[in-house]
């Protein structure tokens, strides 16, 4: 067995220690706030501050934006992103807040923006200084994205942009926004252009942000109203018309399937006084045997050991899905297993936590805000809260369309 | 734990292999090949004969390919399991008739034995000889204790069953009592004392047969109490070799299925267009997806990372199994009335993944083991 396979190039393993020393110095320790569960859950500015800190410092280590250039904020390296993801999930770090920066605004910028852009806008998205959000989302375009109604009418150097995005994830805490509209009404899908516009310092000014409730109950997504806001030119990404290419770009980052690793670190145990992680399957075990069912522990039963295995067998899956697509003469079609990331990722934890509730029994029905709660719990509102992801980012329903029709080559369904 | 190469071991040799094996299958045995050799009468009351074509059989012997994961030092080629993998894997794509894979199920248990007796039965089984596995009771048992035969001053008495490719096998490994103790032994399929009677089975690419043993001199590769043991550490290896021949056979069924939908037309449109269609054939690929990463993992955790591969293992049959079931329902389905018949080759491959679902146990099975290794024994 050649040795070579398993190794990190020179450049990656000498980060990768350098890594590990910097978190085994620097790791922030336990929040002195509240931290919800994921960054599209933050609603406590005290919260989003925290974990600001963390991203800067991180960032200012050299571990987020690795693989981007000097010029724009990055670290100039080569394939280690990843390192560094690795190593700050090792070490059971705070996740970073500023997703959508990171996920989806920072590839398309680095792809599609104009240089002075890139220099401007990339340095604080990285760091984190600046929070984005994503305004693709309508009233009439969800899962049919096209259906792009907000309009952007060119003026001189500027454009005016006017319409209603929904289901903005930060844009309560956003500085910018991706933005995809429309400039032409004559076609569907090249009447489209891609803009970043400035939301928090023209609020009131061309700009509304109102929050809407989840089913949990918790704040963390938004409606964006734009009236006669005005953008220069030169915050447009490629061409007027482009817009839809641009936006496959940031869908494919999304999904998990774009050329540029996203920075993300995480592993950390958030919740108060307890050490659920919800996205484990080692939780999940340690809930079943805490739970009592027909006498024994749920960890007895044998049905609810078939389900825990059937998880434990799909989140491995998982890890060697990733470890498979990464050497490309073990798959017929690049995009075969990129393209099912989002879809597989989201319902293993869809299932995950809907299993827990009948783990759970009776108790499953307890709120987080009681003090008998198994968990705290945090299972059933994870269940809820599974929701978000499985009809985000494309329907789980548009990326079997995908997976159809651009890997089967199937007939398009529309 | 060890750490296990990126690349499942999955080197430049392992691919070159591969990539012929691909040719081979696609040069000789099309499905409809396939279907005029093993499918020419369908009567139920057809003679049971053992349908294969030996002289592709020897072409493969000739490439090699029964010396692939025997240790260069008993005359083999000494490759990683990944290898054997990727070769199941176009075999099962082809829905090929052959002993091939009962013969690396039956290497892993003589490399596991470690006698000179073995060694000896490796080397032949890489100049060609053709070895199955007699190591399940009546109840079909999976369990490595259970064994219906017998062994005394070097005689085999009794009858073991559910053996693979028996037709086609020059030599068994059987697993025998003595005292309580199992060991291992080898016989010649045509040595005196035995005698094959073939099973009337549903799958009409292989064949399986129950053997009985009269007073019949075998040689005895692992002694009594170290029999069950060799198999257990082969079992791995055996459980990827399945997995393998499933994700290749299920790979044939989704793309055919695909192929299907995109022409067959209905309500002006073709099958593929409407998402009661295109959906499951999606979760078809999942499925198949999650079964070949969770098979290569374990053929690489048997060759480098020997403590976690009985439970990367177990996963990947649970997964293949499933897929399987799956992955040969969803063909017939979507085939329509035309896939509900025989002449449709659809079936040949529903046969072959059904039979291999529950071969060394089903997906339930091994999840009920994979529940005792980590979550622990249930009270």
């Amino acid at each position: 067995m050649s040795k070579a396979d398993n190794k990190d190039t020179s450049e990656q393993s000498e980060f990768r220690s350098y890594c590990q020393d910097w978190l085994a110095k620097n790791h922030p320790g336990r929040p002195d706030v509240k931290i919800p569960q994921g960054a599209l859950e933050l609603s406590d500015p005290a919260a989003l501050a925290w974990l600001q800190t963390w991203q800067k410092s991180a960032y200012d280590a050299g571990m987020i934006g690795c693989d981007y250039p000097v010029e724009v904020g990055g670290g100039g390296k080569t394939d280690c992103q990843a390192i560094a993801n690795q190593e700050m999930q090792r070490a059971k770090t705070p996740y970073l807040p500023n997703i959508i920066g990171m996920g989806m605004a920072a590839p398309t910028i680095f792809f599609h923006a104009q240089d002075d852009v890139k220099a401007e806008l990339l340095p604080k998205l990285l760091s984190g200084e600046d929070i984005w959000c994503q305004g693709f989302s309508e009233p009439g375009a969800g899962s049919d994205l096209a259906n792009q109604q907000t309009f952007a009418e060119r003026d001189g150097d500027n454009w005016v942009i006017n319409g209603h995005k929904v289901w903005t994830s930060l844009a309560h805490f956003a500085s910018w926004m991706i933005l995809l509209c429309r400039t032409s009404k004559d076609d569907k899908y090249n009447g489209l252009s891609y803009f970043v516009v400035p939301i928090q310092s023209v609020i009131g000014n061309g700009v509304t942000v109102r929050p809407l409730i989840k089913m949990t109950g918790e704040t963390g997504f938004n409606e964006v109203l734009f009236e006669n806001l005005v953008v220069e030119d030169r915050y447009r990404l490629d061409e007027v018309g482009a817009g839809w290419k641009v936006a496959m770009t940031t869908l494919a980052h999304e999904r998990g399937a774009g050329p540029l690793v996203t920075p993300a670190s995480g592993g950390m145990s958030l919740e108060e006084g307890t050490s659920v992680s919800t996205s484990s399957t080692l939780s999940l075990i340690n809930l079943a045997r805490n739970q009592n069912r027909n006498g024994k522990t749920a960890a007895d039963d044998p049905i609810i050991r078939d389900e825990i295995i059937k998880l434990v067998i799909r989140q491995e899956s998982m890890r060697q899905n990733g470890r498979r697509t990464a050497i490309p003469s073990l798959t017929d079609h690049p995009m075969r297993i990129p393209l099912q990331g989002k879809l597989v990722g989201t319902e293993l934890n869809q299932d995950m936590a809907e299993l827990a509730y009948q783990i759970e029994g009776a108790a499953s029905s307890l709120n987080v805000t009681d003090d008998n709660a198994p968990a705290g719990g945090q299972w059933p509102l994870a269940y809820m809260n599974s929701f978000g992801i499985t009809i985000a980012a494309g329907a789980n329903e548009v990326q079997r369309n995908i997976l159809g029709e651009r890997v089967l080559g199937l007939p398009k369904s529309k | 734990m060890a750490e296990q190469p990126k690349n499942f071991g999955f080197g430049e040799d392992e691919t070159m292999l591969r990539d012929s094996a691909q040719k081979f299958f696609l040069d000789n045995c099309s499905a409809d090949k396939i279907h005029g050799l093993v499918a020419h009468d369908h009567n139920v009351h057809r003679s049971n004969e053992c349908l294969w074509d030996k002289t592709l059989w020897q072409q493969i012997v000739e490439l090699g390919w029964t010396a692939v994961c025997v240790p260069e030092a008993a005359g083999g080629v000494g490759m990683p399991l990944v290898a054997a993998v990727a070769l199941a894997e176009e075999i099962g794509k082809a829905a090929f008739p052959s002993p091939l894979l009962s013969t690396y199920s039956a290497t892993f248990v003589l490399n596991a034995c470690q006698s000179d007796e073995a060694t000896k039965a490796l080397g032949e089984i890489a100049g060609g000889k053709a070895t199955s596995l007699a190591v399940t009771n009546q109840q079909g048992s999976w369990e490595t204790t259970d064994t219906d035969v017998s062994i005394d001053d070097g005689k085999l008495n009794g009858v073991t069953y559910f053996v693979q490719d028996a037709r086609k096998a020059d030599q068994f490994v059987v697993s025998a009592k003595h005292d309580g103790e199992v060991g291992l032994y080898l016989i010649d399929s045509n040595a005196d004392g035995v005698e094959i009677i073939p099973d009337n089975i549903i799958d009409l690419t292989r064949d399986q047969a129950h053997i009985r043993f009269k007073n019949a001199h075998a040689i005895e590769l692992a002694a009594p109490g170290a029999g069950d043991k060799a198999i257990n550490e082969a079992m791995p290896a055996i459980l990827c070799i399945v997995s393998a021949d499933m994700v290749g056979a299920g790979e044939w069924l989704l793309q055919t299925t695909v192929e299907y939908a995109k022409t067959r037309v209905q309500f002006d449109r073709p099958l593929g267009f409407f998402q009661a269609v295109k959906h499951p054939l999606v979760n078809v690929m999942l499925d198949i997806d999650r079964a070949k990463s969770l098979t290569y993992n374990a053929a690489c955790a048997v060759d480098t990372d020997a403590e976690n591969a009985e439970k990367f293992a177990r996963m990947a049959k649970s997964q293949a199994g499933d897929m399987a079931v799956f992955s040969s329902s969803r063909a017939v389905q979507f085939h329509g009335g035309i896939g509900f018949t025989w002449e449709c080759y659809v079936h040949l491959f529903f046969k072959r993944q059904m039979h291999n679902q529950v071969l060394y146990g089903d997906a339930k099975y091994h999840r009920a083991k994979l529940a005792d290794m980590l979550i622990g024994v249930a009270a």
